[in-house]
């Protein structure tokens, strides 16, 4: 065993790599789920994000651009998810499942031509002196840029939720959508719009991992990130900072785990391999106490002659 | 009823199989995959493997194929399906998938199987696998020679006799010409999970390897060790030679064609009985990749002395003396070690750290 050989500057700034899909996926979600709204389908929207993101990237050679497809990609299977729940009236279990259904076969679909190729890379930002800083440096500084987009996004969540007229808004539709509804909001329009910055958010989240963690194409390559930031929202108590830290605590375990079985650590690795989900799981079960913010109206259907 | 069921399907199987074989006189021959084909690894191999049959035979075959199978009971569908459809000869590629051929090969006994690396047999079902460790000794030699650091790094699969015999192969060939070399190995559980396998290819580079090698599919360490800078890698199953000159230096290539050509023909010509094969560098089985211009004149031209000697038979990539990782001896002086014990090679040997995951 050699425990010295680990790194902990490094493994700090790859597990927040690591965290990164899961976190975007995740805050998607939340706002999905703060309107009301239970979209299952994180997973399928992902790889979705993933592969349109990939090819747009690898056509165009610019990853930016391909982010940017990946989160239209992700709004517009969204929509459809949308239109059957809100429109249609389905069942939004069953819709959010198939979703990722159909999301995990239409990404090996378009993927069919891109498998093997390399994608054009993603530099990291380089602030001149920050960067070079010991500790903090390759901590804070030596990123790429949707990785603080990330940390932004749960920022900007939070205090939109907490702050803004349009996050009061929201947060009723989600607790009460015939009290919204009869105050004259547009719960239809609101939880659609929700529902589409959750596709987009899962579609960028998809696309970090094809295009800066991996970088490659293959079918099925989220490999059950997507359920992993739906059970993050409920764990983390629809709580930004709280997803945050979930997130980073799943992340960090899994690339722990791997840097311990590097350093020969006499743990049988599979109990290293469950670790990050059992860890993360303890740690938000007993976060989670607090039953306050589940929204009251999720996953029920809204219709305004009701 | 579960009996009448399985009765009726094999009845139905039979009924189908000869019906089509009068009907098109063609042979019909599945392939199951564990991978996309599009891997850049070992099931794209299996696959080029399946065209030259195609190749080969033209109009007197039929190929059918299908990819991303679990091991598991899924393995076990996806070949009871082809063997309903009227294959007749199906290969079976991955470790995996041992138990599920044995478990269809019972209820099909007029269809042929093939199991890639596996150890079970029976009247119908065949095994075939490739001596990649004679590969892997010509890429440990390289790894040794060229490691700064002398650390390197291992991604393994699933800790079963062929990965383990790929680590000890590759590492007791590194040590010969390094004699400070050290192994840090990582298990993947998986055969394909590209982000599992760059996580793990950055905590190895992290954590001081500047060598890379990898018994996993994917070409994600390729592309880990490309973003690290002066890393190396080597292709794995398949050329992989997109990576080079620089972190791919060289790489193992799995080369099924002739045995996929040879065992087809031996069902068209009704001459087919189960065997066992194992193939390495001097049957062509196992190729090796170009060696680039990254690696040092010298290195490569021992390196390829080393692929000669292991083809012509002239040395054994285990040849004593050799102990076991406990201490206790394995192969006396100038001893080599025999085909079972290779087969079932469940310890590291002396000097590898860790333990093999039970």
């Amino acid at each position: 065993m050699d425990l010295s050989a680990i790194n902990p500057v490094l493994l700090i700034a790859s597990l927040m790599v690591a965290a990164t899909p899961i976190l975007i996926a995740a805050i998607g979600e939340l706002v999905v789920e703060k309107s009301g709204v239970l979209n299952l389908g994180v997973e399928g929207m992902m790889i979705t994000g993933a592969i349109a993101g990939f090819a747009t990237a690898v056509e165009t050679g610019s990853p930016l651009i391909g982010f940017l497809a990946a989160a239209v990609a992700g709004a517009a299977l969204s929509v459809l998810f949308g239109f059957l729940t809100l429109v249609a009236q389905a069942n939004q279990v069953a819709s959010g499942l198939a979703l990722t259904l159909f999301g995990l076969g239409l990404s090996a679909l378009m993927g069919q031509s891109y498998v093997g190729v390399k994608p054009p890379q993603m530099s990291d930002i380089h602030i001149p002196v920050l960067s070079d800083l010991p500790v903090i440096g390759p901590i804070l500084f030596g990123h790429d840029i949707i990785l603080y987009f990330g940390i932004a996004l749960t920022a900007a969540v939070w205090a939109l939720l907490k702050f803004s007229r349009a996050g009061l808004v929201l947060r009723a539709v989600g607790e009460n959508h015939d009290a919204a509804h009869a105050l004259g909001y547009k719960v239809i329009r609101i939880r659609l719009m929700a529902i589409m910055f959750g596709g987009a958010c899962a579609g960028i989240g998809g696309a970090y991992i094809s295009l800066i963690r991996v970088p490659q194409w293959t079918e099925g390559m989220t490999a059950g990130v997507g359920w992993i930031a739906l059970a993050l929202v409920v764990f983390a108590s629809w709580k930004p900072w709280r997803a945050l830290l979930g997130a980073y605590l799943f992340g960090g375990v899994t690339v722990v785990q791997l840097n311990l079985q590097a350093a020969g650590v006499a743990i049988p690795v599979e109990y290293l391999a469950m670790s990050p989900y059992v860890i993360t799981i303890i740690v938000l079960v007993i976060l989670s106490a607090d039953k306050s913010s589940a929204p009251a109206a999720l996953g029920r259907n809204f219709h305004a002659s009701r | 009823m579960k009996l009448t069921n399985l009765l009726t399907s094999a009845a139905v199987a039979l009924g189908l199989a000869t019906g089509a074989a009068l009907a098109e006189d063609k042979t019909k021959v599945g392939f199951v995959y564990v991978g996309p084909v599009g891997d850049g690894g070992w099931t794209y191999e299996h696959d080029q493997g399946r065209k030259a049959v195609v190749a080969e035979f033209g109009d007197k075959v039929e190929t059918v194929y299908v990819e991303n199978v679990a091991e598991g009971p899924d393995a076990e569908r996806v070949m009871t399906q082809m063997a309903l459809e009227g294959a007749d000869l199906i290969f079976t590629t991955s470790f995996g998938y041992m138990d599920p051929t044995i478990n269809v090969a019972k209820k099909f006994p007029n269809v042929k199987f093939e199991h890639a690396t596996g150890y079970k047999r029976a009247d119908n079902v065949s095994t075939y696998s490739a001596r990649f460790y004679e590969g892997r000794a010509v890429q440990g030699h390289i790894a040794g020679h060229m490691t700064e650091s002398n650390i390197i790094g291992y991604i393994g699969s699933y800790p079963i006799p062929e990965v383990i015999r790929g680590i000890n192969s590759a590492y007791l060939h590194a040590k010969k010409v390094n004699p400070d070399v050290q192994f840090k190995i990582v298990w993947a559980f998986t055969w394909f999970d590209p982000a599992k396998e760059a996580d793990a290819a950055k905590v190895l580079i992290e954590q001081g390897a500047d060598v890379i090698l990898q018994h996993t599919d994917s070409t994600a360490p390729q592309a880990a060790a490309q973003a690290a800078g002066n890393v190396i890698t080597f292709g794995q199953a398949s050329d992989m030679a997109e990576y080079g000159p620089k972190p791919r230096v060289s790489s193992i290539i799995d080369n099924w064609a002739p045995y996929y050509i040879a065992r087809t023909k031996a069902v068209i010509d009704g001459t087919w009985t189960s065997s066992d094969t194992w193939d390495g560098i001097g049957a062509g089985m196992v190729g090796i990749g170009e060696i680039s211009d990254a690696v040092p004149a010298d290195v490569k031209a021992s390196a390829l002395e080393l692929k000669a000697a292991l083809a012509d038979g002239s040395y054994h990539a285990f040849t004593g003396p050799i102990k076991k990782q406990d201490g206790s001896d394995w192969l006396a002086e100038g001893e080599t070690a025999d085909d079972g014990t290779l087969a079932g090679m469940n310890f590291y040997v002396e000097g590898l750290e860790g333990d093999i995951p039970q």
